[in-house]
């Protein structure tokens, strides 16, 4: 296949054929990352800025590591003051940072379809690392990759996630890419927080996490945003943890060798108990390995290789 | 002395609907002569063969954006576009800096509008204190000022006991209340029409039961206190349903939508384009066939624009950041005349919308109508005429639409406001103010 993309903006356009070959491309990319110098020259005299206008870390450093496991140099900006209020700085921000010639700005803003606004208007490629409720696709690529990795497959396997459906941009991107391949879905989470128009994504809507995790082959619990509770979408975070925390009596109802993840960072005890987040069955750490190896796929697909479009 | 001869004139308050000429003098209308022309007639002719000659279309719903904002409007400017677009009227929301809440401001409107006019500006003053939704305004003073009804419009009065006391207060008046109606808690945060397009592209969305729940209130408040309501832009099914119940119940309440609400869907958000971002939000399909429903129900009263001009900047930044509204003067007529098509609504109804109707609304004496001595304020419409909305035709400072590069049938070819031509296309017909 060749890869002719620009940006990494979403999932919503990526074909399967697509998603398998970043699949694939990550696979070598662990590679590297198992040797004893974790380094190739593929980016060797590209730049990679990662602007992040939301506090981040994991995937800041997730960016980070894979730019420099690729031999990028990498620049980090972080903007804790949000952009949403003044528009023309983010456009400016961006074109600023375009003036020093970057390969890849990596973008992280609380407004969904700020990278697609900043494609219009920058000649870089841009990835998403996150915006607003739209999407995070190198969080659905590196769920995908590790339920592969752990499961061999996905197509036909039942898939829970529980949570604020309403607000995640992690969600949208997890539809693509496991939907995309063949994942039978299930969006669990109080009915405040699931809209009901996301049945058209051709996803199972319920309220009872019992219906959701029985016989899954997997569960993915989402972060509950504390500060949700104050705009009233639940009674109480003790109510919330009672009826969609994920602890071993509900656990218990999935498949024997059902996994655990999580997009992070974890609330202990409320959406997933504490045993649970540590036990055999959770892949969360397995994600964050993953995650390095899926986002040196995308940049090495975007700004190196043969296969690079520019 | 003008004769406007050899059109359709359509003129839906005579009951009117034929071919002949139409002399105007003195500002006024002078009277209808039927058939065809009269000869050596001396005076300025515009031939009008195959045009439709109606009464000069008013818009009950623009923001002019002067005084306060003049970078993205003025009084000039936007009643440029309105000429360019068919409109001889408008009337402009009280949105401005100052707020139009004082008589000095809806003189100042007024003065300016005479200096600077190509329309006719009936200005709308705000219901309460600086809009914001306190105190109201000292309604005598301004009606007297030339203030023809009363609006919040963008910023809706939130509490339901102020609502009730500006209808009983306003009602042996007969002043006229507009309510742009949203609740705004259950809106709070939105951005889009809560539904699929919203939830695919992560955008908080603005629940139809945001309008729906402001237009119960007020027409239960209309009822109880026998006061004058007119609701604004409605774009939702339950919105039409409500006010046709209203009307089945002989309330003395009116509404109008916009040509985008039964144009366009929240589809039209689609790659996060902010020139279809607007309040309320584009809805969705059923919703955009109910306002169609309402409109050939005769539901619906008014077509009216909710022209809101906006600088390129403020647009052009992410979708939740964008400011919201987008411009229409010029766009309206065709986009009203595309209803045409499949017989949805005939050439009197279009007339009736964009004319007579806002015209009974906003009780403007004169305007909406062709009769002798009426004001001779006409719109010479050519049905057939193709063009493309580009935007060398846009004569707003601003030009936030999603109906730039569409392509229309359907135009304005002579806007004449009191007699005097204020904007023409056609050959040999000059425009003077």
């Amino acid at each position: 296949m060749e890869w002719r993309r620009r940006h990494v903006l979403g999932l919503y356009d990526f074909r399967p054929e697509e998603i398998e070959f970043v699949v694939d491309t990550a696979r070598s990319m662990e590679e590297v990352l198992t040797r004893d110098i974790k380094k190739v020259p593929a980016l060797r005299g590209k730049t990679v800025v990662n602007l992040f206008f939301e506090a981040s870390t994991r995937t800041r450093t997730s960016f980070e590591m894979a730019g420099k496991r690729l031999s990028a140099d990498v620049v980090n900006f972080s903007s804790s003051t949000s952009s949403i209020t003044k528009g023309e700085t983010l456009l400016d921000t961006a074109r600023n940072i375009e003036a020093m010639k970057p390969s890849v700005i990596v973008i992280r803003h609380a407004a969904s379809g700020a990278p697609h606004f900043l494609s219009r208007h920058v000649s870089c490629s841009i990835v998403n690392a996150g915006d607003g409720a739209n999407e995070h696709p190198t969080q659905g690529l590196l769920d995908l990759y590790t339920i592969l990795k752990a499961k061999g497959s996905v197509a036909g396997r039942k898939i829970a996630i529980v949570g604020d459906i309403l607000h995640s941009r992690v969600v949208r991107s997890d539809l693509h890419s496991l939907g995309k391949m063949g994942a039978k879905l299930w969006l669990c989470g109080p009915a405040t927080l699931l809209p009901r128009e996301m049945g058209r994504t051709g996803a199972t809507l319920t309220c009872d996490i019992r219906e959701a995790v029985k016989d899954a082959d997997v569960v993915i619990m989402l972060r509950i945003q504390l500060e949700r509770q104050k705009t009233a979408y639940f009674p109480s975070l003790r109510e919330y943890s009672r009826m969609y925390g994920l602890n071993r009596s509900v656990f218990s109802l999935a498949k024997e060798d059902a996994v655990i993840m999580h997009p992070g960072p974890i609330n202990r005890g409320i959406e997933l108990s504490d045993d649970l987040a540590d036990c055999g069955n959770s892949l969360v750490l397995r994600q964050v390995e993953s995650g390095v190896a899926v986002r040196m796929a995308i940049l090495y697909l975007l700004a190196g290789g043969s296969h690079a479009a520019h | 002395m003008l004769l406007i001869e050899g059109g359709r004139v359509i003129d839906p308050k005579s009951r009117r609907d034929e071919t002949g000429s139409l002399l105007l003098s003195d500002g006024k209308v002078k009277e209808f002569l039927p058939g065809d022309p009269p000869k050596g007639f001396a005076g300025e002719v515009i031939h009008a063969g195959g045009k439709w000659v109606v009464p000069g279309l008013i818009d009950m719903h623009v923001h002019l954006r002067e005084p306060g904002y003049e970078w993205k409007e003025d009084i000039r400017s936007g009643t440029a576009a309105a000429a360019g677009g068919g409109f001889t009227s408008v009337a402009c929301m009280a949105n401005t800096k100052p707020v139009n809440d004082h008589p000095e401001i809806t003189r100042h409107i007024l003065e300016k509008a005479r200096r600077d006019g190509a329309a006719n500006v009936f200005p709308v003053a705000a219901v309460t204190l600086g809009l914001e939704g306190k105190e109201m305004v000292n309604f005598s003073e301004l009606a007297e000022a030339g203030a023809v009804a009363f609006s919040d419009d963008g910023k809706p009065v939130a509490s339901p006991l102020l609502m009730r006391r500006a209808l009983e207060y306003a009602r042996p008046f007969g002043f006229l209340i507009l309510v742009h109606p949203e609740d705004h808690d259950l809106a709070e945060g939105g951005s889009a029409h809560e539904g699929w397009t919203a939830q695919k592209l992560g955008i908080p969305g603005i629940p139809a039961v945001a309008e729906e729940v402001a237009i119960a209130r007020d027409i239960l408040l209309a009822r109880q206190t026998g006061g004058r309501l007119h609701l604004q832009h409605i774009s939702t099914r339950m919105g039409v349903d409500l006010l046709r119940m209203a009307k089945r119940a002989g309330l003395n309440v009116t509404g109008e939508t916009a040509p985008q609400y039964f144009t366009l869907t929240d589809a039209a958000l689609e790659g996060y384009d902010t020139n279809a971002k607007m309040n309320p939000p584009l809805r969705d399909e059923d919703d955009r066939m109910a306002i169609l429903e309402g409109i050939q129900d005769g539901t619906i009263d008014a077509v009216a624009c909710d022209h809101a001009p906006h600088e390129e900047y403020v647009k052009r930044c992410e979708f939740v950041a964008a400011a919201n509204g987008i411009i229409g003067l010029q766009s309206s007529l065709a986009l009203t005349l595309a209803l045409l098509a499949g017989g949805k609504v005939a050439p009197a109804r279009v007339v009736d919308l964009l004319s007579a109707a806002p015209a009974r609304i906003l009780s403007l004496k004169g305007k909406g109508s062709l009769a002798p001595g009426a004001d001779a304020d006409v719109t010479v419409i050519d049905p057939d005429r193709e063009w493309t909305f580009g935007p060398e035709e846009i004569l707003s400072k601003s030009r936030n639409s999603p109906f730039l590069g569409w392509k229309f049938r359907g135009r304005a070819v002579a806007t004449i406001c009191g007699g005097s031509v204020r904007h023409s296309t056609l050959p040999g017909v000059s425009s003077h103010a």
